[in-house]
């Protein structure tokens, strides 16, 4: 793994070291080149299809073939030489307090500009409807990372279904609406209940489970959510979606050209922006309302209860405090978040259907909270701006999307396991706020 | 009665799949910990790569079955060892000791690479082949004219399943890897205190788990006749479920709760409904995880401080 020349203490046995340098690197760079040739060899030499009669026909690429392993052995000549100019890693224990200060520094200045900023995007960009179609986007995702940081970040409880709850808010508007014709703002308090109880439902039997086990039930809940709706055809709709769902009205008053209209009352020229204006504006405020939500709780009992049990669940336990109820209740406001989120998604689209309630969409969501830090609201926030917008730089590359999508998860995750916000700022403390590195703090296996 | 025996054919033939990959997750999870979200694609892997090596071998006018299928299990077992192997080198093994959340993200990031690697070089279209192995038993003839019947491919895929059980069982309990397997599985520090070389061992580990679930990617193949680039992650899922049914880290116990699987699902789909057959598997998972967390035969798990 280290190479030759960055583990050579003196100078001498550097010099001595970076020939034999070249042929380790060579070397490394033959073998990962054969490798990638067997690996290849079957899964892009030949491509298989199925033939107009339903027989297998095949072909040959071998060009590609060759471009992949002439790739993987130039590849690895630059991460060998990357990593030798690097030098050792080795890790900073503490942040050094100058750069503390600048990040703080940093920190203080960058909210307050990009919650301005957000706010003047409708206003920038009002005749662009691409950017904030994105804008959109963007913000419902950092609700969605917001909503979830709630249950992983603070709680410590790693749930892989969170677009259940998601997709519960979504068909509780769309049925609510389309079945009785309940408006959007009766709805969104009674999908983000509805969210919740199914939280609840799915927190109590997973009380006892930690860690990958959590994981891998609250994924399974997730998936039988989603085919539940799929095959619960007489109420859901199945595979077809729930279609012709209600557009929101501000306050009553809808945002169509029609007489009683927004445009009409305010007498001004009616315009399709309007609305997507007006989307913009809600999802932002449902998104700084689960900010606020989160901030006022992580400063209350119950908030602090959730770190703790992040950190250390036995000693919680010890402690005195009820991990059941604080389990319980991370699992019921995250959820219903999400079921917030749900039903605006629902409203944007006019249609949903169980396509976009898959598990890549839960992956995305928790890629967002750790590579945002878990528990830093504003590196969520950063954390949703860098993923959708990748996923939309490469747009143009559909099928290789998700790929990239899978090689960054992975990259990402090897060099900034703690996310792009790494450290701890403490809640509580006795006289300065020291922020550790999060590599210090261990966590439990809640 | 005879409905109920052929559902018990067909419940044992599925579930002899999903102990396959089981296996993997079982082993990895005893050794290192971890889930490894990617073991269901590294199936998938294995099926695709059965698939084109038995397509290039009838072209190239070989046709004794025997000497085809032989072949075709070689190669798909190896190649796909080698992509266990390459898994681990790149995702996990860097993160061997971070924080508790980082294998698990990476290995669902590897689990997109794997899916849409192969979606992107083989295509999104299901992959038919015509049945290779044909023929079978009639055990049994019903008054009602409903026969009961045994086919070849069925055989096969049980008796692969057993031999390789067996062989598997004896590496783990006989031989110096199975011995150093075991010691890495109570604590790796003092294993390699004692010479056992750790990251060779985890690295053997995934890759007889690949091979294993390479042999199961063939046997699919083999029983249904076709391959498609999402087949990896239900077959994961339940794959998983049965490992942890069977009590996690267990052996014996990974192989019985994929026939416990299999049988569900199987008996599931023909007294119930087949739309909810994996529901049925996974509020199996859920349930046995809320009351028997170390499943059938685990060990209890020791809460340290």
């Amino acid at each position: 793994m280290t190479g030759v020349g960055v583990t050579a203490p003196a100078l001498e046995a550097t010099q001595v070291s970076r020939a034999a340098g070249v042929a380790f690197i060579f070397k490394k760079a033959v073998i990962s080149a054969l490798v990638a040739l067997v690996l290849f060899s079957l899964m892009i030499g030949i491509r298989t299809e199925a033939g107009p009669a339903g027989q297998l026909i095949y072909w040959t690429r071998f060009g590609d073939l060759a471009a992949m392993v002439a790739t993987v052995f130039g590849g690895s000549i630059v991460v060998e030489l990357l990593r030798q100019w690097w030098g050792p890693v080795d890790t900073v224990r503490i942040v050094p307090p100058r750069v503390q200060s600048t990040l703080a520094l940093a920190r203080r200045a960058i909210a307050p500009v990009l919650l301005v900023f957000t706010f003047l995007v409708p206003v920038i960009f009002y005749n662009e409807r691409y950017i904030l179609d994105l804008g959109i986007l963007v913000l419902t995702y950092v609700m969605l990372g917001w909503g979830l940081n709630v249950v992983v970040g603070l709680a410590g409880l790693l749930d892989l279904g969170y677009v259940a709850f998601y997709a519960v808010g979504a068909y509780s508007y769309a049925l609510l609406a389309t079945t009785f014709g309940l408006s959007f703002w009766v709805c969104l308090p009674l999908a983000g209940i509805l969210a919740a109880l199914w939280g609840v439902l799915l927190g109590f039997p997973v009380l006892r489970l930690r860690g990958d086990y959590l994981a891998i039930v609250t994924l399974a809940f997730g998936e039988i959510i989603r085919l539940v709706i799929i095959n619960w055809q007489s109420l859901t709709g199945g595979p077809n979606g729930v279609t012709g769902i209600p557009r929101p009205t501000l306050f009553g008053i809808p945002l169509t050209p029609a007489d009683d209209g927004l445009a009409a009352r305010l007498g001004i020229e009616f315009s399709p922006t309007h609305r997507i204006v007006f989307l913009f504006y809600l999802i932002l405020a449902l998104a700084l309302l689960t900010n606020w939500v989160t901030i006022r709780l992580r400063r209350l009992p119950i908030g602090r209860a959730w770190e703790a049990l992040r950190e250390d669940e036995v000693a919680c336990r010890a402690l005195g405090i009820n991990t059941t109820t604080t389990k319980l209740t991370a699992f019921a406001t995250g959820a219903m978040f999400g079921g917030f989120a749900g039903a605006f998604f629902a409203t944007r689209q006019g249609f949903i259907s169980p396509e976009s309630f898959t598990f890549q969409e839960s992956a995305l969501v928790l890629a967002i909270v750790v590579l945002g830090g878990m528990g830093s609201q504003l590196g969520v926030a950063l954390a949703a701006l860098a993923m959708i917008g990748g996923f939309e730089l490469f747009r143009g590359l559909d099928q290789y999307r998700m790929l990239v999508f899978g090689l960054a998860m992975v990259l990402l995750m090897i060099w900034r396991p703690r996310g792009l916000i790494g450290h701890r700022a403490p809640t509580v403390f006795l006289r300065h706020s020291h922020a550790i590195s999060s590599d210090l703090v261990k966590e439990g296996h809640g | 009665m005879d409905y109920f025996a052929q559902q018990l054919i067909n419940g044992i033939v599925l579930g002899s799949i999903y102990g396959l990959i089981a296996i993997g997750y079982t082993m990895v999870y005893g050794i290192v910990g971890m889930i490894n979200f990617a073991h269901g694609d590294i199936f998938m892997i294995g099926g695709f790569i059965a698939l084109i090596s038995f397509l290039i071998l009838v072209s190239i006018g070989l046709t004794v079955v025997p000497v085809i299928l032989l072949i075709v299990l070689l190669v798909s077992m190896a190649i796909t060892a080698l992509y266990g192997w390459t898994v681990e080198r790149i995702a996990y093994r860097p993160l061997r000791h971070s924080f508790r959340l980082a294998p698990m993200l990476s290995a669902i990031g590897m689990s997109f690479v794997l899916t849409n690697f192969s979606q992107v070089t083989q295509g999104a279209r299901v992959k038919p082949v015509p049945p290779i192995i044909t023929g079978g038993y009639t055990l049994h003839e019903g008054s009602g004219g409903f026969v009961v019947q045994l086919s070849n491919v069925q055989i096969i895929v049980v008796v692969t399943t057993v031999v390789l059980l067996a062989i598997f069982t004896w590496l783990v309990a006989r031989t110096r890897l199975g011995r150093d397997m075991r010691a890495c599985e109570q604590d790796q520090t003092m294993a390699a205190l004692l010479g056992v070389d750790v990251d060779r061992t985890i690295s053997m580990t995934f890759v007889i788990g690949a091979a294993l679930a390479a042999v199961a990617g063939m046997m699919y193949l083999l029983y249904y006749g076709l391959v498609d680039f999402f087949m990896g992650f239900v077959a994961g899922i339940k794959a998983f479920t049965a490992a942890v049914l069977g009590g996690i880290g267990s052996l014996p116990g990974a192989m019985l709760g994929g026939l416990a699987i299999g049988l569900i699902e199987t008996l599931w789909s023909a007294y119930f409904s087949v739309e909810y057959k994996d529901v049925a598997a996974f509020s199996i998972l859920i349930i046995v995880l809320i009351f028997l967390p170390t499943g059938l035969l685990g060990r209890p798990e020791v809460e340290k401080v």
